[in-house]
């Protein structure tokens, strides 16, 4: 719909609206809050449920993970890739427990399948390296963000 | 010419050189901080104090960039065109005077590389030289956007080329000179009267260009932000429509020589702006006071006067300048851009009539002798 807007002659003339949008750009600069996070020095708080690296949980050194399967088996991406295995102190533990992270999308649904609270997402996101890094359990076996 | 005058002028031609060199870099960066604080961000602060060093590396940047040469241009006009846009920007600046005289063991040096005859007639000439070095590069590039940039520029030019030179029309003939120096000297003179009102001794003001022709003033100002392609009037480069218009194929130096050209042009807009409508060297209010107290407290002699002078008139002209450069950013940042009808509109059908009423109005003033 068309909306006639009723203007007066210093409307039309433009010069003190331009006048006054100059004053807006200039208040703005002069007296409103910056918005930038310089990011090195401060960081943006993120929300205690935020999904950032993956790692595995791990009680008195032992890893909670018993190679279920739930987690490739939920997992839409198909990321992780599971062996399971026998050792004296476990019954059934990973081998390999490996993370695709190019693939993964970082829904979460690992850490919400996982019934031994193993898989976890740490909140960290800052995920760029020099190298490539496989996620390999060794990696991921750090506990990282530490929830 | 004399060897003293060949030094002066070689002297003065440095001076000019380095300065608006500087101009460059500084402007690049002014525009970014400045963007940046207006839309509340900060901007490029990393690398040196406030982030002044951004500029430079920029300028490593733009060396070692590879020089890559896309395989449809026409290599000739692709090649020149850079070249053709800068140096006009460049030699504008020649006829604009920066301080007044100052007479060295019986010379008398003005602070204005060529005191030309023809002074704002040059000025007109060459900057319209410029658009020479726009459409070359949108045709040479041999590409649609390149091609839409060059004639968006080409048209802009000749509509705002029109109403910019007939709104200075009114300024000549209130000075009687197309001199830029004798324009500058005569804005030092008092005005005594404003059209037919007398204005009463104790409130007189100098006899700035912008008292005695607003009218011109805003319609010179309006079209040298055509003329220089900024926004509110950068349909030649227009990024949302036709990517970068006129400079798309262009990569490294080249580029950069684009830049440098239309913050050469920004520069020399200004400098035109403060010389024919701020009194161009003349002291800003309060500055001759500020003058008369270095030299009294300081007990100066003749020539250190003379030179202090000099230094308060060139610190004057550059604080204009400077507020006018200021301007141009600011803008840029405030108004969104003309569609390419309202900017026809603009030009042929809201300028040109007021700038020749302005004449006429000057004209009716000046043979009632109100001027």
């Amino acid at each position: 719909m068309l909306i006639e807007k009723k203007k007066g002659i210093l409307q039309e003339l433009y010069l003190v609206e331009i006048i006054k949008g100059l004053w807006i750009t200039m208040r703005n600069m002069l007296f409103s809050r910056k918005v930038t996070i310089q990011f090195p020095e401060e960081r943006r708080e993120y929300s205690e449920r935020f999904r950032g690296a993956h790692y595995i949980k791990a009680t008195n050194g032992v890893e909670n993970c018993t190679a279920c399967m739930l987690c490739p088996t939920v997992c839409p991406a198909e990321c992780i890739h599971i062996e399971a295995g026998e050792r004296p102190d476990k019954e059934k533990y990973p081998v390999k427990f490996e993370i695709d992270v190019l693939r993964c999308c970082f829904c979460g649904m690992c850490e919400e399948a996982c019934p031994k609270d193993a898989i976890k997402l740490s909140n960290i996101y800052e995920m760029s390296t020099t190298y490539r890094e496989v996620y390999d359990k060794s990696f991921l076996l750090d506990q990282r963000g530490g929830k | 010419m004399e060897t003293f005058d060949w030094i002066a002028t070689g002297a003065k031609i440095a001076f000019l050189v380095v300065i608006l060199l500087q101009v460059v870099p500084i402007m690049s960066w002014v525009e970014r901080r400045g963007s940046a604080l207006m839309q509340n961000r900060l901007g490029p602060n990393r690398l040196g104090p406030l982030g002044l060093f951004q500029a430079i590396a920029d300028a490593i940047k733009f060396i070692w960039k590879e020089d890559s040469i896309p395989s449809h241009v026409i290599p000739f006009y692709y090649f020149i065109a850079p070249l053709v846009s800068f140096v006009p920007s460049f030699i504008t600046f020649a006829v604009i005077p920066f301080a007044s005289s100052i007479s060295i063991d019986g010379h008398v040096v003005h602070f204005q590389v060529a005191d030309l005859n023809v002074g704002l007639l040059y000025v007109f000439s060459v900057a319209s030289l410029g658009v020479y070095g726009i459409i070359m590069a949108g045709w040479a590039s041999n590409s649609k956007y390149t091609m839409l940039g060059a004639l968006r520029s080409a048209s802009q030019m000749i509509s705002y080329e029109l109403s910019m030179g007939l709104s200075v029309v009114g300024i000549i003939m209130c000075f009687s000179s197309v001199k830029l120096g004798d324009i500058a000297r005569q804005q030092g003179e008092l005005l005594t009267h404003l059209g037919p009102f007398v204005i009463p001794s104790s409130f007189h003001i100098p006899k700035w260009g912008i008292f005695v022709q607003p009218l011109g003033f805003l319609i010179f100002l309006i079209s040298v932000f055509a003329e220089t392609n900024r926004l509110p009037f950068d349909l030649p480069e227009g990024e949302s429509e036709i990517v970068a218009g006129y400079h798309l194929e262009y990569g490294s130096m080249k580029f950069a020589m684009f830049m440098m050209a239309e913050y050469l042009n920004m520069t020399t807009a200004s400098g035109l702006l403060a010389t024919l409508f701020f009194g161009g060297w003349q002291l800003l209010p309060g500055m001759g006071f500020l003058l008369h107290g270095f030299q009294n407290i300081f007990n100066l002699s003749s020539m250190a006067c003379e030179w202090t002078r000099i230094f308060f008139e060139i610190a004057s002209f550059g604080i204009k300048v400077v507020f006018f450069m200021w301007f141009f950013v600011w803008v840029r940042w405030t108004l969104p851009r003309f569609r390419y009808d309202q900017l026809m509109d603009l030009g042929w059908k809201v300028m040109l009539p007021l700038s020749l009423a302005n004449i006429g109005v000057t004209a009716a003033f000046a043979y009632y002798g109100w001027i």
